[in-house]
């Protein structure tokens, strides 16, 4: 063997360091959540902007009979079911960088139910807008 | 090693190699950096977006309650302080886009020597201001000329 390769003397299996999670009991899942639902809000949300410019000082009934659409409607509750999935999983990292101690639990827990009851309140309103447009109100 | 702080200061890496750990970053001896607070303001317009987020769906929630409601809102988003309110929603999620396309390019693996990274943030803040203005302009310019046309129809709100 050669002195210049580097020797480990560690006392951990390699099989430990092969499964890799470690003291954090969870890999990379948050970070992969935070990166695919960014991605996917860019069409989103361009969506979004676009329609803006066909709804501005639009009236009532024109908003209805948009949110009626079904193309409008499923782009819309997917860009709400990403929009508060992502802030959720965002706004997580900021509350575990900054909340500590016995503040940090109720805390996530706030934004966790926070960020899910916003989102469950925008799809139903689609739904509403989906029946009312179907009633012709 | 005799200095107990210091001494507490020593970590291993996961191969066992012991390293000096890094001290916790004290802001107030930093001097000041472009980069520093284009980081910190993504977090914040992260967070404004989401509360922006959170009228638009009280927004739609008026929609499809009724007419009357609708009429409650829109007199939030046809005021000036309503629309100052709108406009810097935009400009938040304008730059937590730009600044997260850049986090998405940095996790690609690019753009994320010094020199680049100082490069890239003066045109963040460039195509930050370019696109919130124009898209605002263009947004506030559509809804007013929507909303004259109905007066003039004689059409109420």
């Amino acid at each position: 063997m050669n002195a210049s390769v580097p020797h480990i003397e560690v006392m951990r299996s390699q099989l430990g360091r092969a499964r890799g999670l470690g003291a954090g009991h969870s890999g990379v899942g948050h970070w992969w959540a935070e990166r695919v639902s960014a991605a996917s809000l860019l069409p989103l949300s361009t969506w979004f902007v676009v329609q803006m410019f066909r709804l501005g000082g639009a009236d009532h009934a024109e908003v209805v009979k948009w949110g009626g659409k079904p193309v409008n409607a499923t782009m819309l509750a997917a860009l709400i079911i990403t929009t508060f999935y992502h802030a959720q999983v965002g706004l997580q990292v900021i509350v575990d960088d900054y909340v500590h101690g016995k503040a940090h639990l109720p805390t996530r827990l706030l934004i966790k139910i926070g960020t899910s009851l916003m989102g469950l309140l925008g799809v139903f309103a689609v739904i509403k807008l989906v029946v009312r447009s179907g009633s012709g109100k | 090693m005799q200095d107990i702080r210091k001494a507490l200061y020593v970590g291993s890496r996961s191969d066992g190699t012991l390293i000096e750990r890094p001290m916790s970053p004290h802001l107030q001896v930093y001097r000041y950096r472009l980069s520093m607070v284009l980081s910190i303001s993504n977090r914040i317009t992260g967070v404004i977006a989401t509360a922006g987020a959170a009228l638009g769906v009280f927004w739609l929630g008026a929609a499809a309650k009724g007419p009357k409601s609708f009429a409650t809102a829109r007199k939030v988003t046809g005021n000036p302080l309503g629309q100052l309110v709108l406009v810097g929603w935009l400009a938040s999620v304008v730059y937590h886009t730009v600044g997260g396309i850049r986090h998405l390019i940095w996790d690609a693996g690019y753009r994320y020597d010094k020199e680049e990274l100082n490069k890239d943030g003066p045109v963040a803040v460039g195509v930050t201001a370019g696109v919130s203005t124009v898209l605002a302009a263009a947004l506030l310019a559509v809804a007013g000329c929507r909303r004259s046309k109905r007066a003039k129809a004689g059409k109420v709100s």
